[in-house]
């Protein structure tokens, strides 16, 4: 067994959403090799090289990989991957857009969002927003996964060794260019890593109310999330939404904040440790998952949990 | 210019799936089915983008059972010129699906591709992306924004942490996000017109497709679920049990 993992990164350090990757190759067995592409990214490598588990990692640098645009990635992938049982990356918004068309250059069916390994080329992954989960085989000689970040421990880093391999050669496909980023800065932690987690939903009735967030947040050093419904209305951007869509999170501490808790919000974040629901419908299914459930004016009452904190 | 925009049929969104009694398969009978909301939006592109002048033709297509000519027929409420059904009561993996869509694009010589990111049966997003790589088209996935610009789109794509715009030449794949619009309400008249326009079939076998499964299900299960938990009665108890029962604050 010989596993490829795709490293996420942004050419100067390793984004830590790898190592559950590298977890779930540890689970499946074997020679475990870290794949970083991307431009003047060798940091990123020697980063990589410290993961404990991997044995090696190779180094593609190159202009064509810069902006891992999915069609020149791909082609590197489904280059190299040939000599792999399994291939992973984890299933962040980059490794979506990338997997599945390495996967078809190979005509492989991928599998996304695997939660567990049951043996070499057996998995289960939730489907229809999680209400069910499936156990499926794979009978593709490659296996292509796309890993649920909270689904595996993230692997160690520190006492890794491994070599750093270049790999010669550059794939462009000339199809398309990287014209600009917008990416929101924020001192607080990312959504799908953060320990405790704050969203809100429809009930904050406005974009200025999820200020009321902000304050709570920063005592308890948590992310800010949204429901689909919260995004829908135009209250705040789609990258803070959580749900079967959106981003996937398990934090210790999830804090539901006027969202209803529809089937779609519950698939992004029923996995928490520790749920807790502010809502002034206490009819509200939220109310069912939730550890701890408060039924009151979110306007009320948000103001009291910061002084309370 | 000729837009493609693929559609498929899936259980309503305000369903609540359950695995059948025997674990082999999920329970499907008698529940409610729509065009899947992202490939609905996806549609609402296509139509806008020929509202505006930029595309001369709408061809919907779908790969599914017999049943999927409702939502075609949807579709064609919505605005598109005519349908293609490729007609398979086979489970079709994205890969399979990807495939047909391949041979579609090989006869119909789209400049633009629209899909949904994801279906929410499966939840795989997979399809455009294999597609992609199928037709050797460039690919922008989860779009908020298209600009159609000569012989380039220009899209604002959703990833984690913000947007990125990226420019990718015609022919292209482009997936839907959420933003990307909000999809209309198709009006009576249209619905009644939906039902003159032309609707092809054909099938896997016809174009050379083998939609033999990859993956087998071995199983489904229930996930396990929450117990509800208690009420606090206010926010001082709350934090009182956040700190001292659940220990997850300090």
């Amino acid at each position: 067994m010989s596993i490829l993992i795709v490293a996420e990164h942004d050419n100067a350090s390793l984004n830590v959403a790898t190592l559950n990757s590298v977890t779930a190759g540890v689970a499946i067995g074997g020679d475990i090799h870290l794949l970083v592409a991307g431009e003047a990214c060798s940091a990123v490598a020697d980063e990589a090289s410290q993961v404990a588990g991997v044995s090696k990692v190779l180094l593609a640098e190159s202009a064509a990989y810069t902006h891992a645009l999915a069609e020149n990635v791909s082609l590197l992938i489904a280059d190299l991957g040939a000599n792999y049982s399994h291939i992973l990356g984890t299933s962040t918004s980059n490794a979506k857009n990338i997997l599945p068309r390495a996967a078809a250059l190979l005509d492989v069916q991928a599998i996304s969002d695997i939660t567990e390994v049951v043996d070499t080329d057996t998995f289960k992954r939730p489907i229809y927003a999680g209400n069910v989960i499936a156990t499926v085989k794979s009978s593709d000689a490659i296996k292509v996964l796309i890993v649920r970040g909270t689904a595996f421990d993230a692997a160690a880093v520190g006492d890794g060794s491994a070599s750093i391999e270049a790999v010669a050669g550059s794939h462009d496909a000339g199809k398309s260019s990287f014209v600009s980023e917008e990416v929101v800065k924020s001192d607080r932690p990312e959504l799908t890593a953060a320990d405790i987690v704050i969203s809100g939903g429809r009930g904050m009735g406005s974009g200025e109310n999820f200020e009321l967030l902000n304050g709570i947040a920063d005592k308890l050093g948590a992310a800010i999330g949204a429901s689909r419904a919260a995004v829908d209305a135009g209250f705040v951007p789609n990258d803070m939404q959580v749900g079967q869509t959106g981003k996937i999170v398990a934090p210790d501490l999830y804090v539901a904040v006027g969202i209803s808790g529809a089937i779609q919000h519950l698939a992004g974040m029923k996995d928490s440790k520790v749920i807790v629901a502010i809502n002034k419908d206490e009819e509200a299914p939220i109310f069912s998952v939730a550890d701890y459930g408060l039924v009151a004016d979110l306007f009320v009452a948000l103001p009291e949990l910061e002084a309370a904190l | 210019m000729k837009v493609l925009v693929a559609v498929k049929r899936v259980v309503d969104y305000n369903v609540k799936v359950r695995p059948k009694a025997d674990g082999t398969g999920v329970d499907l009978a008698n529940v409610k089915m729509s065009i899947n909301p992202f490939c609905e939006i996806a549609v609402e592109e296509a139509v806008r983008l020929k509202e505006k002048g930029v595309a001369t033709e709408v061809i919907a297509v779908s790969v599914g059972s017999q049943q999927s000519q409702e939502q075609l027929r949807t579709a064609l409420a919505l605005g598109a010129d005519r349908a293609i059904l490729v007609l398979t009561d086979d489970v079709m993996e994205p890969l399979a699906i990807a495939k047909c869509l391949r041979a579609i694009c090989d006869s119909e010589s789209p400049d633009i591709v629209l899909m949904g990111k994801q279906a929410i049966d499966g939840d795989n997003n997979q399809t455009g992306q294999m597609l992609g790589a199928l037709t050797g088209y460039g690919q922008a996935t989860f779009a908020s924004e298209i600009t159609i610009d000569g012989a380039n789109a220009s899209v604002i794509r959703e990833v984690d942490g913000g947007l990125q715009t990226v420019s990718v030449s015609l022919p292209a794949i482009v997936t839907s996000d959420l933003r990307l619009n909000e999809p209309r309400y198709a009006s009576l008249p249209n619905i009644m017109k939906a039902k003159k326009k032309t609707l092809d079939t054909t099938t896997p076998s016809d174009l050379g497709v083998d939609t033999s499964p990859r993956v087998s299900l071995l199983g489904v299960e229930r996930p396990a679920e929450r117990q509800a938990g208690i009420k606090v009665e206010d926010v001082a108890q709350l934090v009182d049990k956040l700190r001292n029962e659940a220990k997850v604050i300090s």
